[in-house]
């Protein structure tokens, strides 16, 4: 239970906004994170079951007291269906915003939203011929027809190497329909159905294939069709970017639907001249979270940080308007907003705060509602309290974008010269580095350490979500970050003038890797599971987390979580995942909350994959 | 000299005390760790139902414990010092009379080892497991006469709660 401030976050402006906040009296995650301890033995290791109301049951993990619950499910059982609903529900957050996108895309198409456009005609093109339609309102109802699929299986799976198809189709995992699949997970957790712990973990397998090559996969798709493909850009992360004399906008949550829309009010010349009437020099939008990374990528709006700042954001005394949509968003901004000046705006019909003002956004009129959230900022601008501001002059400079495209253009059109430094040894390999800050570990403490360790053994790093944020601040982000790695990758970075971290997007944009390693594994000839890659979520708390660990392992690819999944207190569960699975799809789990250690589980991975390649 | 003292309307039958008091008792004395100990580690503490009322039932290391008089082996003491009644398990043969006897039901049997288990209020640590795991305060480890202070706040707490409630309508009037 850390009470030090040096011991909850390595981030210097973690550290000295929780200081200000201690002062104040304000209370953050970590606070609360101290109030639950101790925490539930019986939560931590999955051995609760609420499913039914012969219950709660619990199981003792030491086999002395109940070894079932009332209906007779053991450890195993009950384990291996409350994961199954932590992918069911981290399937539906990325899914049911790729709907949102999908829906929005129709609207768009059909000339019924004026607010957005399409700015990736390429990506369109090739995205109406992957679903052979010839119009724009076409795809989009092929698109939105992905949900609610029967007998599937869903499009883009199509991407992967026929070498994994192959696998999910013996398998029986290949996911027929988006929702579907979600359902039917919660239809097998219910009482009395699925009492198979294999059976149980093959749906979760399925479920998760449906986000992260479907619903995950469809919103990075349109997304880029509307907002633009990501291509490398210079900007700034961390506290540090909110600015004493502009009004300051923080877009927090996922969907860029508000976020873009936020990013084009905010240069309203009408609402520009009003925030310079009210003593303004401007008006400054800045990102938290992941629609703060897509903005981020796409056009170098500034990122004011990651998960664990959303709070210490607020606590600066200068934010004008915290706006927010879905996902990730801690109920506790209303009560903290309330000690300051700062309006906490709610957008989505989806997700209502205690203390928050809901202007919702919708997407026939989306910029004009963006107009008036940024107006309603900027009157409040004259509302701060000077004496309350105190903004860490803390940022860092970072170059992000690397979108799949992004990335073979660099290297000049194709992925060859990448292979070339893989299969000549300079690269051993690539490690995905992605996911959430949680308290339980020391903020950015993970993310940071175990990119560092990567590139220092010659991993190339790609990654998303709040690593990639953590890693921005930390200046991992920049060409001259290639001085922190070894030898063979500085080289490569120093003659491709790029990051030794290379920084794809969001959260959704993990589809972004998945198609990266099919591509890679297609031009090699093999499979995802052969190539010399590795994944971590060093902090992941999200149960979107775990349905991206659950498509990634199901992808092929061996994963390391830095947190303890709540699945411990079944051995049956725990081994299938860690071992059993190897001999399945070829990826699996493994738990090393070190990062060090976590670095050397990867780079071994990664040079035993060499080894079976003939590298 | 701290005791264990139990506020049972608290207790909301979670367990988390047993657990804690099994894996404080396990070889690598942590939850994850304790799952692949073999024997199982045992828990010396037990939740109990009485109708809706939930508590924990725990050794109360008593003056004249009956445990220590059945004991044949010597293994069963009670320290003069502390007042807390341990057991030797080299000295333990299993023949379990002071789980026989115990009034409280609170000695155990470890079956695989043949030996009885009871509470050695975790010699090695400031506040016990169970105490330190309990999240509502259910159990506390304080000195007699802190119960004391503590049962006075408590009641003027609740007095001034039921003062308030009464006072409200008439503010409101």
């Amino acid at each position: 239970m850390a009470k030090n401030i040096k011991d909850r976050s390595i981030d210097p402006a973690s550290q000295e906004m929780l200081a200000v906040a201690a002062k104040a009296g304000l209370e953050t995650a970590w606070d609360r994170f101290d109030k639950q301890h101790p925490q539930c033995g019986f939560g931590e290791l999955g051995l609760c079951c609420r499913n039914c109301n012969m219950g709660p049951c619990r199981i003792d993990p030491f086999g002395e007291a109940a070894t079932k619950g009332v209906c007779g499910a053991t450890a195993d059982i009950i384990v291996a269906r409350n994961l199954l609903r932590a992918i069911a529900a981290g399937a539906s957050a990325h899914s049911d915003h790729a709907r949102d996108v999908a829906h929005t895309f129709k609207l768009m198409s059909e000339g019924k939203a004026p607010s957005y456009q399409v700015k990736d005609q390429a990506k369109l093109a090739r995205l109406m011929k992957e679903y052979g339609v010839s119009t724009q309102v076409d795809l989009a109802d092929a698109v939105l027809a992905e949900f609610g699929k029967q007998e599937g299986p869903i499009q883009f799976i199509s991407r992967a190497p026929a070498k994994r198809q192959e696998i999910w189709k013996n398998l029986g995992i290949e996911p027929r329909g988006i929702d579907r699949e979600i359902v039917e997970c919660m239809h097998k957790t219910t009482m009395g159905v699925d009492n198979d712990h294999v059976n149980l973990l093959l749906q979760g397998l399925r479920a998760s294939l449906a986000d992260g090559w479907g619903g995950s996969m469809i919103a990075t798709e349109l997304q880029d069709i509307m907002f633009g493909t990501p291509t490398p850009v210079r900007a700034m992360a961390n506290l540090g970017v909110l600015e004493a004399d502009k009004v300051n906008i923080i877009v927090h949550g996922h969907e860029p639907l508000l976020s873009e829309m936020i990013v084009s009010a905010a240069s309203d010349p009408e609402l520009v001249d009003l925030a310079k009437k009210q003593g303004a020099k401007g008006i400054n939008v800045a990102g938290m979270c992941c629609t703060g990374n897509e903005i981020l990528v796409r056009h170098g709006i500034p990122i004011a940080g990651n998960f664990l700042q959303q709070e210490l954001a607020v606590a600066t005394g200068a934010v004008d308007a915290m706006v927010v949509d879905v996902q990730c968003v801690m109920p506790a901004l209303g009560a903290l907003a309330g000690c300051f000046h700062t309006k906490f705006i709610s957008t989505s019909p989806k997700a209502k705060f205690p203390g928050a003002t809901h202007m919702e956004l919708k997407e026939e009129s989306a910029y004009e509602t963006a107009k008036q959230i940024v107006r309603v900022a900027v009157v409040n601008y004259g509302l701060r309290d000077p004496t309350k501001v105190h903004i860490p002059n803390i940022k860092s400079e970072a170059i992000v974008g690397f979108s799949v495209e992004a990335i073979v253009g660099a290297l000049g059109g194709t992925l060859k010269p990448l292979l070339d430094t893989i299969a000549s040894g300079a690269v051993r390999g690539v490690a995905a580095v992605v996911g959430c800050n949680n308290p339980k570990v020391k903020q950015d403490y993970g993310h940071v350490n175990l990119v560092k360790e990567l590139i220092r053994n010659n991993v190339l790093v790609v990654t998303t979500g709040c690593n990639a944020q953590a890693c921005a601040k930390a200046g991992l982000l920049l060409p001259e970050a290639a001085d922190l790695a070894g030898d063979g990758l500085k080289a490569v970075c120093k003659a491709l003038g790029v990051p030794p971290v290379l920084h794809m997007g969001s959260c959704v944009d993990i589809s972004r890797i998945m198609v990266a390693c099919a591509a890679i594994a297609d031009a090699l000839g093999c499979d995802i599971s052969d190539l010399p890659a590795a994944a971590a979520a060093p902090e992941w708390m999200s149960e979107k987390a775990v349905a991206i660990g659950a498509y990634v392992v199901g992808s092929g690819v061996y994963t390391i979580l830095g947190t303890i999944p709540p699945i411990l207190g079944s051995q049956g569960v725990t081994e299938l995942l860690t071992e059993g699975i190897k001999g399945v799809t070829g990826g699996a789990f493994a738990v090393e909350p070190d990062p060090n250690k976590a670095a050397k589980l990867m780079i071994d991975h990664i040079e035993a994959q060499r080894k079976k390649l003939g590298l | 000299m701290k005791e264990i003292f139990v506020r049972p309307e608290r207790c909301m039958g979670c367990r988390s005390c047993e657990i804690a008091c099994a894996v404080e008792h396990s070889g690598s004395k942590t939850l994850f760790g304790a799952l692949t100990d073999k024997p199982e580690p045992r828990k010396r503490l037990y939740v109990e139902t009485i109708g809706s009322q939930r508590m924990p039932l725990l050794c109360h290391h008593c003056d004249e414990a009956p445990c220590v008089a059945v004991c044949r082996t010597g293994a069963t003491s009670k320290d003069e010092v502390t007042g807390i009644v341990t057991k030797d398990h080299d000295k333990c043969v299993g023949c379990w009379v002071c789980a026989t006897i115990c009034t409280y039901g609170v000695v155990g049997r470890e079956k695989e080892e043949r030996i009885a288990l009871k509470c050695d209020r975790c010699k090695d640590m400031e506040i016990p497991a169970c105490v330190k795991a309990c999240p509502t305060g259910t159990l506390i480890f304080l000195e007699e006469r802190q119960l004391a202070d503590i049962g006075s706040r408590d009641a003027s707490m609740k007095t001034a709660e039921i003062q308030r409630s009464r006072s409200t309508p008439e503010i409101q009037s």
